[in-house]
This record gives C-alpha cells, sequence and structure tokens, in this order.
C-alpha cells in the first residue's frame, strides 16, 4: 500500500465528488470558488505526481515501484493493483501537467477569455460540470498508467469514455453530437475487443498480474492462441492510438471538441492506445508481436503516408493537427513494430513528445478559434506574424517541432524509430523493414511539407481584413455573445495577441519539448532500462 | 402414504400466501377510507420483506439443502419404460445418483440455487410493491386484487426455483405468469392495457402449451417427472434403438446422424421455445414491445425482472439439472437463440422513441447475455448467467422506478420528456444516467461493466468465441442507444426564445447538423404543458417511488464497489439433486 499512488487517484476523484455537493451557482463567488477548485485540485495531483517522480529510484527504473496491491473482486481475480516504473512515469507526469495547464487555461486571471469555458454565461455553460468531467478523466488516464492488472487497466481504460463523450457532445462545436456518438461507439468497439484479447490472455495463463505475465514472456499460451491474443488486443489499442484504418473518429472528435478536450485528447487519451502495446501486447504476448509485427509496421507507414497527404488536403487547422497525430502515431507504431529497444524507446519517446507538441498546437489552434471564430485557413487569411506577431511565432515553433526538427522534442521519437526499422529484431524481414524506414522517411518530409504549407498559407503573406466574428475583440466591451456568421470588419488593433493566461499554459510546454529536444537522456535514460526488459533483451 | 412437511423449508411461500390471504380479506372488511390503499400496500410490503428476510435467514444457515416434498426411492411408481432402450428401472439404479441422494426423489428443494433466486424475486418484488403504491395512489385501479395478484405471482417466483420435478415446476411457472395478465389488465379504463393484457395471455398460453407438449414428451420418454431421474436416464448420447437392433448400413448411418431418439431433441426444442417466450428470447419476443408499453409499469418491472428471472430459474433447472447430459445438443441451440436475441433486442431498442418501450427491446438484448453463457459448454457458466441477472435486476428496476417517476409528471412517455431531467430534478436525472450507464456496462456504471466481464470471461474461457465477438458488438450497439437517452437528461430543454437559446450554442447550426433537433422543441414545450396537467396526482406517490430509487441506487453503487457481494451469492457446484 502507498499513499502516494492512491492519492494520486484519490485527489481528483474526491475534488470530483466535492462538486456533487449543492451550492448556490451563477455568482461570482462561486465562480471564483470553483477556478480555485479546480486550480488546486489538478496542482496538488500535479504536484503529487512531481513527488512521485522526485521519489522514484531511477538507478532501477525497471523495477515497479511505489506498489500497492489488494483484493478487489476475488471472484474476477481482479486485483487492486497500480505501481509505476520508467515507461508509465513520463506519461503520469505528462497526464497530470496536461490537466493542471488545462485548470490554468481555464481558470487564470479574471477567467474571462473566450476560450475559458468556466466564465459565467446566459443560459449557462455549466463550469461546474466541466470540471467534475476533467477531474474524472485525469482519474482514469492516471489510472490507466498505474494499473498493472490486466482487468484494472481495462476498467480504467473505459473510465475516460464517458467523460471524454460529454467533454465533446457539451462544449464542442456544432457538429458536436456526431462526433462525441462516433467519438464513443468506436472507442468503445475497441474497447470490447480488448475485453476479448485479455480475458483470452487470463484463459490461458490463469493470471492477470501484468508484472508475472511480463515475466513470463508467454510461457504458457500457445503461439496461436498469442497471435489470436495480439491481434484482439492490438485492435482494441490501435482504436484508441488510432492506428491507420481504424483512425477515422479522431478527424471528427478534436476539430469538434474544444480546446482543452482537443488537448487531452491528444495528449494524453491516444497515449492510453500506446502504452498498452507497450505494457501489455508486446511483453506479454512476444510470439503474438513477431508474427504480427509486419502488419502493425504496414498499417503504421500507410497512417504515416496516409494521415500526411491528408494534412495536405485540409482546409482546417483543427482538422489538420488531427490527420498529423495520424502520421505521429504511426511512428510510435513503427517503432512498437521494430521490436528493437531502440526503435520501442523510439515509440516512447515521440509518445510523449506527441503529447506535448500537439498539446501545444491544439492550444495555439484554439486561441486562433477564438479570435477568429474559425479554423478554416484559407478564411484566416494569412499574415499571422504581421498581426498577432506572438501567436504567429508561437505557431511557428509548434509546427517546426511537430515536423520533427532537431534540437526539439519531435525529432528523436521519428529518428530512433527509424533507426529501430533500419535494424529490425531478428526473425522480422529486414528487407521489408528498410522498405518501412524508406516510406517513414518519405513521411517525414511530407510532414515538413504540410507544416510548411500551413505556415506560408497562414502565418505569412498578407492579412485580409476580413475577420469572422472576432470573439477576443469583442470580451473589452463586456458583452461575450458570439454571433456566428456575422461577419465584421475591424481593425488589426483590435484584435488581442497572446494574453496571460494562455502564455501561462503553453510556457510549460514550450520549456518541455525545448528540453527534450536538446537533452533527450532525460527520458530515454528512464524508458530504456524497462524497454529492455520487457523485450527480453540483455 | 404420508408425506412429511418441513415447514421451515416452504416458509417464504407460507408467509407470502398468508399475507395474499391477509389483504383480501382487509380489502373486504376494510372501510373505503383514504388510509386504506396505503395500508394494504404497507401489509403487502411487510409480507414481502418477512419472506426475505426468511429467505436471508435460510440463506445463513450451514448445512445440507433442505428438501421436502419427497417419496422414497423405493415407491412402486409407474415404472413404465416409453421406449426400449430408455428403461428406467435399470438405469435408477445405476450408480449415477450423486452423493447417495437417490434414496428419495424430492419436488422441493431449498439450496444456494434456490436462494439466490428466491432472494431476488423478493428483493425485486420489494421494489415493485413501492413502485404499485404509487400506480395505485392515483386510485383508478382495485387495491386489493392488485395486491393480491402481486403476491401470487411473487409465490411463484419463489416456488419456482425450489421445483425439482416437472409437474411443479410447470405449475410454479404459471403461478407467476397467470396473476400478470390480470394485474395487465386491472386498468381497465385503458384501451393499451387491454391489448396489452390479451397479448400477454395468448402469448403465455401458447408458450405453455408448448412447453407442456414438450414436458410430456420427455416424462413419456424417460416416465419421470424429477428432475434428477431425468439426469439420470438422460445421462450420456442415447442409442437410437434401431441402431442397437442390427447392424446393418442403413441403422449406423441412423446412428451417426440420431446419436439420441428424434423425439428427446423435439421434446428439448419445445421446451426451450416455451422458457424462449417468457424469457422473451428472439424469436419469441415480439410480444415485449406492446405489453410493457400497455402494462403499467409497476407490471413492467415485474415482467422484465421477477417474471424473466423465474423463466430463466425454470430454463436454466431443466437444461441443467435434467439435461446436462445431452448438453452437446442444446448448448449450440441455446447459443444461437442468445446471439440473435440480443442482435434483435438491441436493433429494435435503436429506433424506439417511447422510454418503456426502449427499456422493453433492451431487456430483450439483456435476455440475451444472459442466455449467452448457457450456450457455452461449461458446468460453471450457470453461474455467470445467474450473475448477470442478478445485476441487471438491480439497474434495471432501478431504471423503471425512475421512468415510474416521470411518468407521474408527463403522460407521453417519450424519451424528449426525458430532456433537461438533470436540472430539474438532479437526483432523479442522475440515478437514471447512473442506471443507463450500468446497463451498457461503462464506468462509472461498473455493475454493468462487471456483469459483462463476467459473461464475457466464461463465453472466452468455454470456447463460445463466436458468441463473445457476437456480444461485444451488440455491447456497442446498445450503448448507443442508453447513451444517447442519457445525453438527453443532460440536455436543457429549449422552453423559449431567449433565455434558453444559447444554452444550444448556436442554435441554428447546431440544429442543422442533427436534424431532430428541430422537431423537438415544440416537443418541449409539449411536455411542460403536460407536467402541469399531471400534477393532480398528488405528492403522495413520490416517496415510494423515491424511496425504490435510492433502494435500487444504493445496491447499484454497491454491486459497483463490491460486486464481489454478487458473486458470493453463487450457488457453488450444480444445483443439488432433488
Amino acid at each position: 500500500m502507498n499513499w502516494v499512488l492512491i492519492a494520486l487517484l484519490g485527489v481528483p476523484l474526491a475534488g470530483a465528488a466535492a462538486l456533487l455537493a449543492p451550492f448556490r451557482r451563477d455568482t461570482a463567488a462561486g465562480g471564483r470558488l470553483l477556478q480555485t477548485h479546480a486550480l488546486a485540485v489538478s496542482g496538488v495531483t500535479f504536484a503529487l505526481s512531481v513527488v512521485l517522480a522526485a521519489g522514484f529510484d531511477y538507478g532501477d527504473a525497471a523495477r515497479v515501484q511505489f506498489s500497492t496491491d489488494l483484493a478487489w473482486v476475488p471472484g474476477l481475480d481482479l486485483r487492486f493493483h497500480l505501481g509505476v516504473d520508467g515507461i508509465s512515469l513520463p506519461l503520469v507526469v505528462l497526464t497530470t501537467l496536461l490537466v493542471f495547464l488545462c485548470s490554468v487555461y481555464l481558470c487564470w486571471g479574471r477567467a474571462d477569455g473566450p476560450g475559458q469555458l468556466l466564465r459565467p454565461k446566459t443560459g449557462g455553460n455549466r463550469p461546474r460540470a466541466l470540471v467534475f468531467t476533467l477531474l474524472v478523466l485525469e482519474v482514469g488516464m492516471i489510472g490507466t498508467f498505474l494499473a498493472l492488472d490486466l482487468l484494472l487497466f481495462f476498467v480504467f481504460f473505459e473510465v475516460v469514455l464517458i467523460p471524454m463523450y460529454f467533454v465533446i457532445a457539451v462544449w464542442g462545436g456544432h457538429a458536436r453530437r456526431a462526433a462525441a456518438i462516433k467519438f464513443i461507439l468506436y472507442t468503445l468497439l475497441g474497447s470490447v475487443v480488448l475485453l476479448l484479447g485479455l480475458l483470452l490472455i487470463w484463459a490461458q495463463t490463469g493470471t492477470l498480474d501484468m508484472i508475472a505475465l511480463a515475466r513470463a514472456h508467454g510461457t504458457g499460451m500457445s503461439s496461436s492462441a498469442q497471435v489470436l491474443a495480439f491481434i484482439a488486443v492490438g485492435i482494441g489499442l490501435a482504436v484508441k492510438t488510432p492506428m491507420w484504418p481504424l483512425h477515422t473518429w479522431l478527424p471528427a472528435a478534436h476539430t469538434e471538441a474544444p480546446t482543452v478536450g482537443s488537448v487531452l485528447l491528444a495528449g494524453v487519451l491516444l497515449k492510453m492506445g500506446t502504452y498498452g502495446f507497450a505494457r501489455i501486447a508486446i511483453p506479454v504476448l512476444p510470439d503474438g508481436a513477431a508474427a504480427m509485427a509486419p502488419w502493425l509496421g504496414a498499417f503504421a507507414v500507410i497512417g504515416i503516408i496516409y494521415g500526411s497527404l491528408a494534412c495536405l488536403a485540409q482546409r482546417d487547422l483543427k482538422r489538420m493537427i488531427a490527420y498529423s497525430s495520424i502520421g505521429h502515431m504511426g511512428f510510435v507504431l513503427l517503432g512498437f513494430a521494430t521490436l528493437t529497444p531502440v526503435g520501442v524507446n523510439g515509440a516512447l519517446f515521440g509518445n510523449i513528445a506527441h503529447g506535448l507538441i500537439t498539446a501545444l498546437l491544439f492550444f495555439i489552434a484554439g486561441a486562433i478559434k477564438d479570435r477568429y471564430g474559425t479554423t478554416d485557413m484559407p478564411s484566416l487569411g494569412g499574415g499571422m506574424l504581421s498581426r498577432l506577431p506572438h501567436l504567429g511565432s508561437l505557431l511557428t515553433f509548434a509546427a517546426v517541432a511537430s515536423l520533427g526538427m532537431p534540437g526539439l522534442a519531435g525529432f528523436w521519437g521519428e529518428m530512433l524509430a527509424l533507426l529501430g526499422a533500419y535494424g529490425p529484431a531478428a526473425g522480422l524481414s529486414r528487407p521489408l523493414y528498410l522498405t518501412f524506414m524508406a516510406l517513414g522517411g518519405l513521411g517525414t518530409v511530407l510532414t515538413a511539407a504540410y507544416f510548411l504549407l500551413m505556415l506560408s498559407r497562414v502565418t505569412h503573406g498578407r492579412s485580409v481584413e476580413t475577420v469572422h466574428a472576432p470573439v477576443l475583440a469583442a470580451v473589452g466591451g463586456g458583452g461575450g455573445g458570439r454571433r456566428p456568421g456575422t461577419v465584421l470588419r475591424v481593425g488589426i488593433a483590435r484584435v488581442r495577441d497572446v494574453t496571460g493566461y494562455e502564455l501561462a499554459a503553453w510556457v510549460p510546454l514550450i520549456a518541455l519539448i525545448l528540453l527534450l529536444g536538446l537533452w533527450p537522456k532525460t527520458l530515454l535514460l528512464v524508458t530504456g532500462p524497462v524497454v529492455r526488459t520487457l523485450l527480453g533483451a540483455p | 402414504m404420508i408425506q412429511s412437511i418441513d415447514y421451515y423449508a416452504v416458509a417464504p411461500l407460507l408467509v407470502l400466501v398468508l399475507t395474499a390471504g391477509a389483504v383480501l380479506l382487509l380489502d373486504a372488511f376494510l372501510p373505503r377510507r383514504p388510509y386504506a390503499r396505503p395500508l394494504l400496500g404497507a401489509v403487502t410490503l411487510t409480507g414481502v420483506l418477512g419472506a426475505l428476510g426468511v429467505v436471508a435467514a435460510q440463506a445463513v444457515r450451514d448445512g445440507d439443502p433442505m428438501r421436502t416434498f419427497c417419496v422414497p426411492a423405493g415407491l412402486p411408481g409407474p415404472a413404465r419404460a416409453g421406449i426400449g432402450a430408455l428403461d428406467v428401472g435399470t438405469l435408477g439404479s445405476g450408480p449415477g445418483g450423486p452423493g447417495g441422494a437417490a434414496s428419495a426423489l424430492c419436488s422441493f428443494v431449498v439450496d444456494d440455487f434456490t436462494l439466490v433466486f428466491a432472494g431476488l424475486a423478493l428483493a425485486a418484488g420489494v421494489v415493485v410493491v413501492l413502485l404499485s403504491m404509487a400506480e395505485l395512489s392515483a386510485g383508478d385501479v382495485p387495491v386489493g386484487e392488485w395486491y393480491f395478484l402481486l403476491l401470487c405471482t411473487l409465490v411463484g417466483a419463489v416456488a419456482l426455483p425450489a421445483s425439482r420435478d416437472l409437474v411443479m415446476l410447470v405449475v410454479a411457472l404459471e403461478l407467476v405468469s397467470l396473476p400478470v395478465f390480470a394485474l395487465t389488465a386491472l386498468r381497465r379504463y385503458d384501451g393499451r392495457s387491454s391489448e396489452a393484457a390479451v397479448k400477454l395471455f395468448l402469448v403465455s398460453v401458447v408458450s405453455t402449451a408448448v412447453m407442456l407438449f414438450g414436458v410430456s414428451l420427455l416424462y413419456g420418454m424417460t416416465g419421470t417427472v424429477y428432475l434428477d431421474r431425468l439426469a439420470q436416464v438422460l445421462r450420456g448420447p442415447v442409442a437410437e434403438p434401431m441402431a442397437i437392433s442390427g447392424p446393418d448400413a442403413y441403422a449406423s448411418v441412423l446412428q451417426i446422424t440420431y446419436d439420441l431418439p428424434p423425439v428427446l431433441i423435439v421434446a428439448m426444442v419445445l421446451v426451450i421455445a416455451g422458457f424462449g417466450f417468457k424469457v422473451a428470447a428472439v424469436p419469441f419476443h415480439a410480444w415485449a414491445g406492446d405489453v410493457y408499453q400497455g402494462a403499467p409499469i409497476p407490471v413492467a418491472a415485474l415482467l422484465s425482472v421477477i417474471s424473466k428471472a423465474a423463466g430463466f430459474a425454470g430454463l436454466i433447472l431443466i437444461l441443467v439439472a435434467a439435461l446436462r447430459g445431452q448438453i452437446a445438443v442444446w448448448a449450440p441451440l441455446v447459443a444461437i437463440i442468445a446471439a440473435l436475441t440480443m442482435t434483435v433486442g438491441n436493433l429494435l431498442a435503436l429506433r424506439q422513441r417511447h422510454a418503456v418501450r426502449l427499456l422493453a427491446w433492451s431487456s430483450v438484448a439483456q435476455s440475451g447475455y444472459i442466455l449467452a453463457p448457457l450456450g457455452v459448454r461449461d458446468d460453471e457458466a450457470v453461474s455467470a448467467s445467474i450473475a448477470y441477472l442478478v445485476f441487471y435486476a438491480a439497474m434495471n428496476l432501478g431504471a423503471f422506478a425512475v421512468v415510474m417517476l416521470v411518468s407521474r409528471r408527463g403522460a407521453r412517455g417519450g424519451l424528449d420528456d426525458y430532456r433537461g431531467l438533470a436540472f430539474r430534478n438532479p437526483a432523479a436525472g442522475l440515478a437514471l444516467a447512473f442506471f443507463l450507464i450500468c446497463l451498457a456496462g461503462l464506468p462509472p456504471g461498473l455493475a454493468g461493466l462487471f456483469a459483462k466481464v463476467v459473461v464475457f470471461r466464461e463465453l472466452v474461457d468455454g470456447g463460445g468465441a463466436w458468441l463473445a465477438l457476437v456480444m461485444a458488438a451488440n455491447t456497442v450497439v446498445g450503448l448507443y442507444y442508453y447513451v444517447a437517452w442519457a445525453a438527453r437528461i443532460f440536455t436543457p430543454v429549449p422552453v423559449t426564445e431567449g433565455a434558453g437559446a444559447p444554452a444550444t450554442a448556436g442554435g441554428a447550426p447546431a440544429g442543422a447538423g442533427v436534424p431532430s433537433a428541430v422537431g423537438e422543441v415544440p416537443a418541449g414545450a409539449d411536455v411542460t404543458s403536460a407536467v402541469a396537467g399531471r400534477t393532480g396526482g398528488g405528492r403522495a406517490g413520490w416517496v415510494p417511488v423515491g424511496v425504490a430509487i435510492v433502494l435500487a441506487g444504493v445496491v447499484a453503487v454497491v454491486f459497483s464497489i463490491a460486486p464481489q457481494v454478487v458473486l458470493d451469492l453463487l450457488p457453488e457446484g450444480l444445483i443439488a439433486s432433488g
């Protein structure tokens, strides 16, 4: 029993439960209290994860630390088994950080910016429900990364579905209902298939303990059963990741979700899928992984190329970032598919880097939407660097980080994944993986192409005077009402550049992107030992 | 011969029967005063709780299962053999009696299996009585008859799982079914109710006839009505009589094709079909929608939980206790029915706009999930079915209780009545959302999730992979309508333009995205007027419904946090022999 992990789950849960207590709403004091509450709870959770990171024994990162193991449902062999090791620790910290930054984004300052959904609004935008949903979401995300029992993992994996559904369906854009339903149906379909795979593992080995299963390295399971289980588990995780043919829920969900929803979706939820590959699919089912790795690699490479080409065709900025996620997750999957320590390390690195960079991109896209009322690139016009120099430069920075510029975080994941593909694990066809590598390399070029194209369309050039419903401009007037469809002619001066609350939420991300880009060893040293253990390599 | 009766074993039945008699007497002799209605309800509730207490006392007591209504094995009975190969006399004396219990044949056995089902029926009975109090407070339904019939149904539901012979099984099942027709029809002024009652009556009578035919074939073949003896006789693949007679080519072909007399297969199919009607399994499901919608809501709740549990108890008793030797024959059949049931039920539920109808079809789908483990050739599959049934009962009763509450305010019962429920009545809204999410099987409704995990586990473990895949797809379909309903609860009602309009954040484009949203605006206005019109029922009916919701809610939350409670209840090993 370890208090840190329990508290990591307990604090957001208690924070959410406290919101159920009745108190007077729609008052200024109530709103203030709610903001403080959100900041405090997510801040304490983040602080706990920092405590966890500080107390972690980095010399022995492969060992599961802070372990807590309690019986929950003996009839199902379900144990409340939590712990962290080198691959879950960075993800836990990333999760708490992003939730905290989302709270900062929502609550900073007077909290009346257009992206700040907690501000009181006529008709109510239900700020309390939003904070409640985000905190429950946080419980599910942290729990997924901490769980060391297959069924417990599954339970937490499912916990995020309903809150995310409501985040999209209630606070989303115009087509939010359809997007939310698509999201939940798709991911649930993946989840049930995942459950079948997990139960198959359980039926074959008789245990749900991930540590024991990883240590056994597939002994006790026949090869064919492993392949079957890998397919089921893999499909379940691939929907979440998302992998190429199963990705179609992602663009709609991302486009419609509010900024904080997109940030958490891209920053953390997608990682739950890839984390599952590293934690369950590959170590527990080595034979299955070896048999299916070429397929995984092929789908990953198709995803990279497909995502990049789709990005080139997008007009909507948020949609483009969503498709770019498919490409980036393709690199992550390619890294896993190599089954080598280098590749898997690259995948895990790319995972974290993608979480940071795409979160930043979605934050900025949300800010653009708040200012221009649209993220449609032709309508944005261009010339952002001259009109909103700070926002324009931040967009440039995030885009350059995302396309994999050396020196920024995005580079290492892709480079290591491609390097892994150059020398795949024994038993895998090298020519095939060389092809994958070549195609992946082509993908990096295409990625650079669409990001640069986007920048040239949006940040460069001359700004157009027509601006669609500049919401932020109206904030100073105190009205805050959004008038969709109205096209206003406004002067450049009336649109505000980056505001305090935005900067507060973005600076930590920028710093981390620089840190990981310039000093990748910080992360690789943590994940490296675990990856070697999980792959059974010496 | 004089039978000795173990009165403790039948005590729950006696309590219920005596209460039923008391209710009739009180109804006849009490003055027609306002307090008479709640008083009769209270008496009924006390009776059901008393029976539940006795069941609980029986459950905590250790020791062998209680048996009563026994005949000694040596009793000269009608030991005539139906078919030459199935001679009861020789087979009965074989070493088949488990644990030497073959010494006596008993019709009434109280074991873990019995207690789980009896407890389930009585606990559900408590909720149904509470809902009835609200239903009857309006004052246009005869009270005494209602409670009497309700108690009779409960007697049947408690007696059925204890039955260990075919005759008692059929009688108990009829005791469950017959009062329900009358209960459905008691709202005499309502055309829908009468239609529902007639439909239910016809379907039920037909299913009874079909089942009786199957039962009589079983009896005719084996010469015994005791499930235990049936199991001994039909222990293994029974050889076709012709195949034994001569080793010619024709017979050997027959032997390969029919390992047992075809008449046994016919009997099994008929029995399964009969019970299929009772549990509304596809293709015997068509009555569910109209009957649930037409019946008063407490009766619909009763049909969906008590009546269904009784049907499953009977099905499990016949299939597992009597026909377990023939599992290779009936398991695939049950598996196919289960797959069809969940698929058709879910597809029908998808398009419903009426709350009770949606629950009707969704409970058909849930029947499929309950049936699924029985389709696996595995002895322990039964406990997965029972576990699912217990979880399902709590969730479904809760949903019905909230529907009852809402239907008191808006008469139409459409799903649009639930728009904004979370704002009008946060407790009821949250409770309904929780029950629906439970039924869908997602966190935070962990009860439903664990129920599904139990079933999935049994399917994967027992080799029913294709059935597991069908069920997986169905879970997703089911999620769609449950979540769509749950989302409605949290959608504000667009009452008037002005204050309400911004709530739908850019109303016009949102409406364009979801075409139905435009049509729902007048519906919302309609609801408010309906609410205003129907508040005449008084607040008296609220309290029992509230208690019912709280009860179901607490149980569902406990099941979510500690599902082990249910798993501990399950009978260990097989059903005790009679």
